[in-house]
Parts: C-alpha cells; structure tokens; sequence
C-alpha cells in the first residue's frame, strides 16, 4: 500500500506542451490531428456539393460555377489539403504498423517525407485546382 | 487496459483496428474519386450523375460512408479522451468531454443519413 502511494506521488504530470521543446515527429503528430478535425468540419461541405451537384443538371452546373469563385476554390484547396495531407500522414502510420521506420532516427526521417511529399502534393493541387 | 464506456468497442485494440481498416477504404475511395476527377476534366452532369447512378460506386460510397462514420468518430473520441481533460478543464472536464462526444456522434449519424440520402434516396 505505501508502495503505491510513493509510485502514484512521483508520476510525472507534466504534459504542457507550451513548456516542451517539440521534434519534427510531434509537429507531424499534431497537424495529423488537425487536419483530422478540419476534414470532420469539412465532411458537410464536401455532402453539399455532392447532393447539389447530383439533384439535377441545374443544381451540377450551380455548384462549377461556385468552383469558379476565387475564396471557393482557397476552401477546397484547404480541405484537399488536409485531406492528403492526412492520407500521407496516414500511410505513414500503416507503414509503422508493419514495423518499419518507428526507430528515432527513421521516425524522424519518415516525418520529414511526409512533410516533403504532402507539400508537393498541396502546390499540385494547388496547380490543378487554378 | 484501457476501459472507457464512450469508445467505440470497449476495446482500444478493437478502436485501433477499426480505424485502420477504415483509413484503407477512405483511402482507395479518396484516391478513386480524386483520379476520375483528374481523369475528366470536361465532367458533364450526364458523365458524374451516370458514375453514381451504377450499383458498384453506391455500393462503393456507401462503404465509405460506413468508414467514414467509424473513422471519424474514433478520431473525434481521441483527440476529445486527449485534450478535454481534468488538467485542461478542471472538475467539468467529464461534462464537458461527454457532451462533445455526444455532439461529433450526432453530427456524424446526420452526415450518414444524408449521404445514404444522397446516394439512395432520389
């Protein structure tokens, strides 16, 4: 019993994050998360173009020419982004899964292909979307 | 081992098996819808309401409906059981949680209703 009660005394509980110095591997971490919930956000919007675009020839012609406004085009370009981003993040999770890349060395690198491969995916998209 | 009554298995193995497996249908479904809509620039409303009129792509999205649904509600529960805490929020940090689940929850059970709606229902 007292031995629980000293464990329990020394657990560490400092988790703000404000007063931690950050690796590559965390900012991954994080912009995995928030791109997760800009996508939750997102799932209505993506629904309204879909349900638009469907009801009627109309309604599909209704929705490209919303495409065709600048701020409409800066928001889809923000969701497919975080959406890719989140895939490529993602696949980096499958591929640590299998047990590869999960050292601190190869953690790190595979964090910094995210980065690199996800920023030329964002400009592409970027170019396909003007 | 984690036991937590508002997770979607009562297992966290389960959970992250779920969102796995889901995380490989979105997958392939984003990756699919993103290249037809590469692959067709000229998209008519003939061509996109004739690809989701066929049997395989609502059976398809509807599928990714479903993964959806799991995906994000395992997502959503994460990052609420990680940051809606009692170091974060003090004694309403329980409430508070409970009440955000209940809200990504009912937010994403209209979402499929209207997608099912959406693919099925005109």
């Amino acid at each position: 019993m007292s031995v629980n009660i000293a464990v329990n005394s020394k657990r560490p509980v400092n988790l703000d994050l404000r007063t931690i110095k950050l690796p590559v591997t965390a900012y991954t971490s994080i912009l995995h998360r928030i791109s997760g919930v800009i996508l939750f956000v997102a799932i209505a919007i993506l629904l309204w173009m879909l349900d638009t675009s469907l009801s009627s020839e109309s309604g599909f012609e209704q929705v490209k020419s919303c495409l065709q406004n600048p701020l409409a085009k800066l928001v889809i370009w923000g969701i497919l982004s975080a959406l890719l981003y989140h895939l490529i993040a993602g696949v980096r999770h499958l591929v640590m899964d299998a047990g590869v890349g999960e050292g601190l060395e190869s953690g790190k690198r595979g964090s910094q292909v995210v980065i690199v491969v996800s920023a030329i995916v964002i400009v592409l998209l970027g170019v396909w979307i003007w | 081992m984690v036991t937590n009554v508002t997770n979607l298995s009562r297992s966290g193995l389960y959970d992250w098996m779920a969102q796995r497996v889901s995380a490989v249908l979105l997958a392939v479904y984003v990756l699919f819808l993103l290249g037809y809509l590469i692959c067709n620039p000229g998209l008519t409303y003939a061509d996109w309401q004739g690809l989701f009129a066929q049997n395989w792509m609502r059976i398809f999205s509807i599928l990714a409906l479903v993964a959806l649904s799991v995906h994000a509600w395992v997502g959503m529960w994460t990052i609420s059981t990680d940051y809606l805490t009692p170091m974060a929020l003090g004694k309403s940090a329980t409430v508070v949680r409970f009440l955000f689940q209940a809200v990504c929850g009912l937010v994403m059970f209209v979402l499929f209703v209207w997608g099912v709606q959406i693919l099925w229902g005109n």
